[in-house]
C-alpha cells in the first residue's frame, strides 16, 4: 500500500515536496546536495491514457528543464495494479501511450538523467512495463509484489493444476509472481529489507550505480549470473554474433 | 502479374519470411537445428517448438540487407518467452552493431506466454530497450502486423516503438485481448464474441485512421512485400528527441479530447468526417486509404 512517509524515509522530513494527486505522484526532492526529480504511479494505479500521459509530460518537463545544466537524477516510484482494462481505453490506443512513456524514459536516459525505479506496492505487468521496468536500476521496497499474473488466474488460463504451479514455483522463479523472482532473473538489482527505515544511504547508492550502468542493459547478464534466467543473455548473444551463413 | 494471392493472416511465420524477402536471400541465426527450446514449457509438459517460436534472420528486401524476426502465431499464441524473447533481442542488438537498411518485426502474439511469464515480461521489457537503442544508432524499425493474434500486451508496445507499422484490416493492435477485457470488466464493457466490435476497436483501418499504423493494405503476402519496400525507401522515424516527443504528447493529448467519449471506431469515422462510416469495415484498404487521403488533403 501507498504510504506518504516513504518520502520522508527516502529524503529526509522536510527535504521534497512531493504532491499526490490520485494515482500520480511528482515533485522536486533532495537527496544530500542532490537535487531529485520524483515520478510515479500511486496507491496501485490501473494505469490509464490520462496516468501514462501525465508521467511522460512530467519527464518531459524535467528533461526540457535540465537541458544545459546537469541532468537531475529521476526517481521513478511504481506502485500499479497494471493497465486500465477498458474498450475506450483500446480502442485510443493505450499501448501507444505506453511506447510513449518508454519513448520519453529513453529521452531521460540519452539526455544524461540517471534513472531509478522502486517499486512500492505493486508492480504488475503493462504497467510495470511502461515505465519503471526500463530504469537503469530498479529496487523493490519491502513488501513489494511484482507479478503478471496470479497463480489461481495463470492455472485457469492455462489449464495446469493450481498445485503442480505452486510446487514448482518453489524452485523455479520464471512463472509465479515475487519481487524475488525477478531479483533472480535479473530484472530487480536490489531488494532492500528493513522496513521504515532511512533509505538515504541506499538511495544514493543505487543513483551512483544508475549512473555506471547507463546505456548499457545488463539484466540477461544478472539474471545468469544469479542463476535465475539462464538461458536469455546466451541466446541473444548467439543471435547478435553468429556469422551469417555460419 | 499472374501470382496466387497468399494470405497473409492463413500463412505460417516462415511463409510470411519467404513472401517478403528476395527469393533465396534468408539466412537463420539460432535455426530449428540447434533446438533451442523452452526448458519452462517442458517442466510443465506443454508442447516446445525447435525455434520457440520465432524466427530470426537476414535477408534482403529489394536489394537492401534486413535483419528480420517473424513471430508464429500457431505456437502458443505467438507468445513471449526467455529462449523466444532473446531471439528478438539479440536480432536488434545485431542491428545496432551490423545497420542494417531496416529491421523488420512480424508480429504475431498475444503477449507473455504465461508459462514463464516473468521471463517473458522481462524479455519485453529487454526487447524495448534493445528496439530504441537499434533506433538511436539509426537503424529504422518496421512492425507488419496481420496475423490471427495481432499485436497485443507487450508486443503491442512495441509495435508502437516502431517507426512504421505496416497493418491489414484483419490485423488487430492494442494492448488488453477483448477477452481478457470481458472475463474482468463484463460483457457490457466489451463483448469479445461480437467480431465486428472487435474489429472496429483494435483493427488495421482503426489503427489506420488514428494515425498509429502507418499504412494499410489488403490481407495478401504481397501487398505487405510492397509496403515494406516503400518503407525501405521512404520511412517515417518515430518521435526520440525532445522536440518531437513534446509533439507527440500534445497529439495523444489532443486524441483524448477529440473523442471524448467514443468506444466505438464507427464514432471514430464519423468525427474523422468519413461519408458513411457503416460502410467503412467493408471498404478494400486501397478505398479506405484513398478516403482518408482525401480528408487529409481538405484539412
Amino acid at each position: 500500500m501507498s504510504d506518504p512517509s516513504l518520502f520522508d524515509a527516502l529524503f529526509g522530513a522536510g527535504n521534497h515536496t512531493v504532491v499526490i494527486d490520485g494515482h500520480f505522484v511528482a515533485g522536486p526532492a533532495r537527496l544530500g546536495d542532490t537535487p531529485v526529480a520524483v515520478i510515479g504511479s500511486w496507491d496501485a494505479a490501473a494505469v490509464d491514457g490520462d496516468l501514462a500521459l501525465a508521467i511522460a509530460g512530467e519527464i518531459l518537463r524535467v528533461v526540457e528543464a535540465d537541458a544545459g545544466a546537469t541532468p537531475r537524477p529521476i526517481v521513478f516510484v511504481a506502485d500499479t495494479q497494471g493497465q486500465a482494462l477498458s474498450r475506450r481505453e483500446e480502442l485510443l490506443g493505450l499501448n501507444g501511450a505506453f511506447a510513449h512513456v518508454a519513448r520519453c524514459v529513453d529521452l531521460a536516459r540519452r539526455s544524461g538523467h540517471p534513472t531509478v525505479a522502486l517499486i512500492h506496492g505493486e508492480a504488475v505487468s503493462g504497467g510495470f512495463l511502461a515505465f519503471g521496468m526500463l530504469a537503469d536500476r530498479v529496487v523493490a521496497l519491502p513488501g513489494a509484489q511484482v507479478r503478471v499474473m496470479d497463480l489461481r488466474a495463470m492455472s485457469r488460463v492455462t489449464k495446469i493444476e493450481f498445485d503442480r504451479l505452486q510446487t514448482l514455483a518453489q524452485h523455479s522463479p520464471v512463472f509465479a509472481p515475487g519481487a524475488d523472482n525477478y531479483w533472480r532473473m535479473g530484472a530487480v538489482h536490489a531488494l532492500w529489507h528493513d522496513a521504515g527505515a532511512d533509505w538515504r544511504a541506499p538511495l544514493a547508492m543505487a543513483l551512483a550505480e544508475a549512473v555506471d550502468a547507463a546505456g548499457h542493459d545488463g539484466r540477461a547478464a544478472l539474471g545468469a549470473e544469479r542463476g535465475g534466467r539462464t538461458l536469455a543473455a546466451a541466446v541473444a548473444r548467439e543471435v547478435a554474433n553468429e556469422v551469417a551463413g555460419g | 502479374m499472374s501470382a496466387k494471392r497468399v494470405s497473409y493472416f492463413e500463412a505460417s511465420a516462415r511463409a510470411r519470411v519467404a513472401a517478403l524477402v528476395d527469393p533465396g536471400s534468408f539466412t537463420e541465426f539460432c535455426p530449428p537445428a540447434q533446438r533451442r527450446t523452452s526448458p519452462h514449457l517442458a517442466q510443465l509438459d506443454a508442447p516446445v517448438a525447435f525455434d520457440d517460436g520465432v524466427v530470426v534472420g537476414a535477408a534482403t528486401v529489394d536489394g537492401k540487407p534486413v535483419l528480420i524476426a517473424a513471430q508464429e502465431g500457431q505456437f502458443n499464441g505467438g507468445a513471449v518467452g526467455e529462449v523466444h524473447g532473446a531471439k528478438i533481442r539479440g536480432l536488434l542488438e545485431r542491428a545496432a552493431r551490423e545497420r542494417p537498411a531496416a529491421v523488420l518485426l512480424l508480429v504475431d502474439s498475444g503477449g507473455v506466454r504465461l508459462h514463464e511469464a516473468n521471463a517473458g515480461l522481462i524479455a519485453i521489457s529487454e526487447i524495448m530497450r534493445a528496439l530504441m537503442a537499434a533506433q538511436a544508432a539509426g537503424v529504422p524499425v518496421f512492425a507488419l502486423v496481420g496475423g490471427a493474434c495481432g499485436a497485443f500486451g507487450g508486443m503491442g508496445i512495441v509495435t508502437r516503438l516502431c517507426d512504421e507499422v505496416i497493418m491489414s484490416e484483419e490485423g488487430r493492435l492494442g494492448l488488453s485481448g477483448p477477452e481478457v477485457i470481458e472475463t474482468v470488466k463484463g460483457v457490457g464493457e466489451f463483448d469479445s464474441r461480437d467480431r465486428s466490435l472487435v474489429w472496429r476497436v483494435t483493427g488495421g483501418k482503426l489503427r489506420r485512421g488514428l494515425g498509429e499504423a502507418t499504412r494499410l493494405v489488403d490481407d495478401d503476402a504481397s501487398a505487405f512485400r510492397a509496403a515494406a519496400v516503400a518503407a525501405l525507401t521512404h520511412h517515417r522515424n518515430a518521435p526520440a528527441d525532445l522536440a518531437s516527443l513534446k509533439a507527440a504528447q500534445a497529439a495523444l493529448t489532443e486524441r483524448r479530447a477529440t473523442h471524448p467519449d467514443t468506444r466505438d471506431g464507427l464514432e471514430v469515422w464519423r468525427t474523422l468526417g468519413l461519408a458513411q462510416p457503416e460502410a467503412v469495415p467493408m471498404l478494400a484498404s486501397d478505398e479506405f486509404n484513398r478516403q482518408l487521403d482525401a480528408l487529409a488533403t481538405e484539412v
